[in-house]
């Protein structure tokens, strides 16, 4: 019986054997949907693995219940395998490839973006380090609009371009509405995370059932879409109601922005604390240290942002809004490149499971 | 991976009647369903318990660790399951498949409890899962583990842990004291040193002996060494082999154990539910010497799987090949292990290692002997060959469409009938009187219920039922004891 390194690139025969045993075997059919799918082949192409892949929310369910993995001969681990297949397949399809394994696999490019950024805001654009001024007195509206509207469009497109080829590659056809808003349903309330029967997760939980997951996903999932709206809405008022800055406390883009923040660093907090708990070897391990990266970094927007509004008026301020439009734009950038990509693909793959399902 | 199971001397000059470390009120030996229901059900009544596993933690549970389901008597939707299944027809099953080797009074207690039990291992946290694809036979009749039987065994094992038993494993009970009916304490070997304990109470829940390979060569003969177990290799019987030495009443045929005919190249243990081959409805299946040498088509797969672990076993060196051809490639759940592939019927012969002239003349004399008709796979499709010794009386068409496919088939030994004999209160008989403080539960009893034959889930039915039971009786005797 071959053993597996799962530091090691996964082949593809080896996904083979290991899915043809959970095939032959089934008692996973009631964890999630990615158990559901592989009841429907016989046999394993890539595409169809990475379609699988793409389901997986590396509950670990499956681990913990498996008769199968190591010591026995048999050794599965399908979470690190899927895991693996999954970031595998974030790396193929989002381009520049070289961009984006480098961004799921190593840390130094998020610092060295940091670096390149705080150089942007303070020399570049003259953002003094050592102010009590407000931020839009600080750097104007325009140049921030000038900067930002390009660092937000230019990776949605490149996570939109990714998309289409992984939907190709897993061979979907044109999404009917009802596939996508399926999709989003089951998303927004991270069913796949419930544990199929409502038990919950395994995740740091080992052979236990846990809600901690998908509680700490969905503040953070949900603290980033609220504070996204608080920008919306204050980009509203600038230029439609032409209600500049600065807002009082209660205003929909501060309650929103605080309110957002708050939930963005704690949920932040808690995957991160989780992710220590669990065991690295149950997911794809040469990416974790940049899976940690990532997830410090939304950490690091939102608390900088809190941040930013407990020193207003304090001549930190300054400093803290450099360090925070600095973040901002590193995660910008890296939304299509790091871990950020897996709810698009996740979103992909669950509208093809609908799409076949029907 | 696996190491072989050593078999330990027991150190008997260590039991020392009458004196020995106090482990608990309840001793419970084994570490698979039954041995968890018993010591939970006893801790929760307020009893310590202390429970003693032989297998290691990644493979604490015996087969229980292998199972998917069990069955459940419900006169209405009850979870998972739907409709009605009541006692009655219940009952007609088993008496079905043992052909009436069953205890009466004890079958109907199991199978009236069945549904009571699904509630409590609902609260005790195993959670159940709507029927498996591909098995929708059983919706009906068999609840299924979500996760499977491992699943099940840590839910109860986090639940001992919970109650504060005293759970010992790679722990293998030796030998016990039994003086008239009462067992005075066991000899154990913990972790590689052996010590008398003493409790109040003992519920054995230790299996059967299927994975002794000695002790099945001597019931079965020399060719059990051939076999492959399916489950667990630590159920090697030495304390069923005790209590019998010691007196208690045996049931179930010695000789005999329930065999089903799996892949080939499985491991020699633990191999569980995914070598099992649903090939051979749609294949000709021969021996080493090239021969057909039975129906492959007689039922439906599920009525016939059981009877196809004697027929490989009866054939020289226990082996059998399946071969289907590429038209039937798809029509069963697949395996562990790809089929043997070749585009022709001599590449396949010569890789499966068959005598290919014998072998091919076998297989085109059964080509000749297919009738036309129509073929339908789900159903008895009478598509018969003529003229043949032995027929292959359904589902029978040439196998002449490369690719061809091939499996190595073998017995697969689930478990032994051997067992002891219990009253309604899951005591250990000895000449037919209930013993002081000795139970027994699951597969160790099982002979009373299942005398022949088996069904599917009635396993983990039998062990949870007795499993509460014996862990009831026995802390209501500590209890009793301890106010007296
Ligand atoms: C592959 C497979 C699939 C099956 N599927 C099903 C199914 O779906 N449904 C069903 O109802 N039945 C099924 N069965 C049968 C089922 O496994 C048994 O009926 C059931 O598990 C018996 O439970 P038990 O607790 O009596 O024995 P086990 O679960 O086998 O437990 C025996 C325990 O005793 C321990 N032990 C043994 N000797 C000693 C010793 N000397 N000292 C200490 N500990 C010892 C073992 O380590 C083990 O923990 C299956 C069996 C197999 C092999």
């Amino acid at each position: 019986m071959p053993t597996v390194d799962y530091q090691l690139k996964i082949t593809h025969t080896e996904a083979e054997r290991q899915l043809g045993i959970c095939n032959s075997c089934r008692y996973c059919e009631g964890y999630c949907a990615a158990f559901q799918g592989l009841t429907r082949h016989r046999s394993f192409d890539v595409s169809t693995v990475s379609h699988l892949a793409n389901l997986c929310h590396n509950c670990r369910a499956c681990y913990y219940a498996c008769q199968y993995t190591a010591p026995h001969e048999f050794n599965l681990n399908i979470p690190a395998l899927l895991a693996n297949y999954r970031a595998q397949s974030w790396e193929e399809h989002i381009r520049p490839q070289v961009v984006t394994r480098a961004m799921q696999q190593r840390v130094w490019p998020y610092l060295l973006l940091l670096l390149i950024f705080i150089i942007v805001f303070s020399a570049g654009l003259g953002a003094p380090w050592l102010s009590d001024l407000p931020f839009y007195q600080s750097i104007s509206h325009n140049v921030m609009v000038a900067l930002f509207l390009p660092l937000f469009v230019l990776p949605l497109l490149a996570v939109a371009a990714g998309v289409r080829s992984y939907w190709k590659s897993i061979g979907g056809s044109k999404p009917r509405i009802s596939d996508i808003a399926q999709a989003f349903a089951s998303a927004a309330t991270l069913r796949q995370l419930s544990g199929g029967q409502g038990q919950g997760c395994n995740y740091e939980a080992t052979e236990r059932y846990s809600f901690a997951r998908r509680i700490a996903h969905q503040l953070t999932m949900y603290g980033f879409l609220v504070c996204f709206l608080s920008t919306s809405t204050a980009t509203l008022y600038h230029y439609i109601l032409d209600y500049p800055a600065p807002y009082p406390f209660f205003s929909v883009p501060k309650l929103l922005g605080v309110g957002g923040g708050i939930m963005l660093t704690v949920g932040c907090t808690l995957l991160l604390y989780l992710k220590r708990k669990a065991d690295p070897t149950l997911g794809s391990e040469k990416r974790t240290a940049a899976e940690y990266t990532f997830t410090s970094l939304l950490l690091l927007v939102g608390l900088s942002g809190l941040l930013l509004y407990w020193f207003k008026g304090s001549l930190l301020a300054g400093a803290m809004l450099i360090i925070h439009l600095a973040l901002v734009a590193v995660f910008f950038v890296a939304i299509p490149y790091s871990k950020m990509s897996h709810g698009f693909f996740r979103l992909a793959a669950l509208s093809r499971e609908a799409q076949l399902k029907s | 991976m696996l190491q072989s199971i050593k078999t330990i001397q027991p150190r008997d000059e260590l039991i020392t009647p009458g004196a020995g470390d106090f482990l608990a009120d309840v001793i419970v030996v084994g570490g698979g369903n039954a041995a968890l229901c018993a010591a939970i059900t006893a801790a929760e009544a307020g009893v310590s318990v202390a429970l003693l596993e032989r297998a290691p933690i990644p493979y604490r549970g015996g087969n229980s660790r292998h199972t998917r389901n069990f069955r459940c008597s419900h006169a209405d939707d009850l979870g998972v399951l739907s409709g009605t299944y009541d006692s009655d027809e219940f009952y007609q099953d088993l008496l079905r498949v043992t052909k009436g080797n069953t205890d009466e009074s004890l079958a109907k207690h199991v199978i009236s409890n069945a549904s009571d039990s699904y509630r409590w291992m609902a609260e005790h946290g195993v959670i159940f899962q709507p029927s498996l694809s591909g098995t929708l036979s059983l919706s009906r009749t068999n609840a299924f583990f979500l996760g499977g039987g491992k699943a099940l065994v840590n839910a109860y094992y986090q639940r001992c842990e919970d109650l504060g038993i005293k759970i010992y494993y790679n722990t293998t009970v030796l030998d016990l004291h039994i003086v008239d009916g009462k067992c005075d304490g066991i000899l154990a070997d913990i972790d590689g040193t052996q010590a008398y304990l003493r409790g109040g109470n003992y519920v054995i829940a230790s299996g059967g002996f299927e994975s002794d390979k000695d002790w099945l060569a001597e019931a079965w003969g020399e060719a059990a060494r051939n076999f492959l177990i399916r489950g667990t290799p630590y159920n090697r019987g030495e304390v069923l082999k005790q209590l019998i030495a010691y007196g208690a009443d045996a049931i179930g045929d010695p000789t005999q154990c329930h065999a089903v005919a799996i892949d080939g190249r499985a491991p020699e243990y633990d191999g569980g539910i995914v070598t099992r081959l649903d090939c051979v409805p749609f294949a000709v299946v021969l021996n080493k010497h090239g021969q057909r040498f039975y129906d492959e088509g007689e039922d439906v797969w599920p009525k016939r799987y059981a009877i196809w672990g004697r027929l490989v076993a009866a054939q020289p060196d226990q082996v059998a090949y399946a071969i289907i051809d590429e038209k039937s490639s798809d029509l069963f759940m697949p395996s562990v292990f790809p089929a043997v592939r070749a585009n022709t019927l001599h590449e396949l012969c010569q890789a499966l290692g068959l005598p290919a002239e014998q072998a091919l003349a076998t297989i085109e004399t059964f080509n000749k002997a297919c009738q036309s008709g129509d073929f339908h796979p789900t159903e008895l499709d009478g598509l018969t060959t003529q003229g043949l010794s032995p027929d292959k009386t359904n589902w029978a068409r040439p196998i002449d469409s490369g690719p061809f496919y091939g499996y190595e088939l073998r017995p697969g030994v689930t478990f032994t009938y051997l067992g002891v004999n219990v009253d309604k209160t899951a005591q250990i008989t000895f000449n037919g009187k209930p013993s002081v403080n000795l139970f027994a539960a699951g597969e160790i009893m099982a002979g009373n219920i299942l005398g022949e034959g088996y069904l599917a889930g009635f396993g983990m039915t039998i062990g949870t039922v007795f499993g509460r039971i014996a862990g009831h009786e026995a802390a209501q005797k500590t209890l009793q004891n301890a106010n007296s």
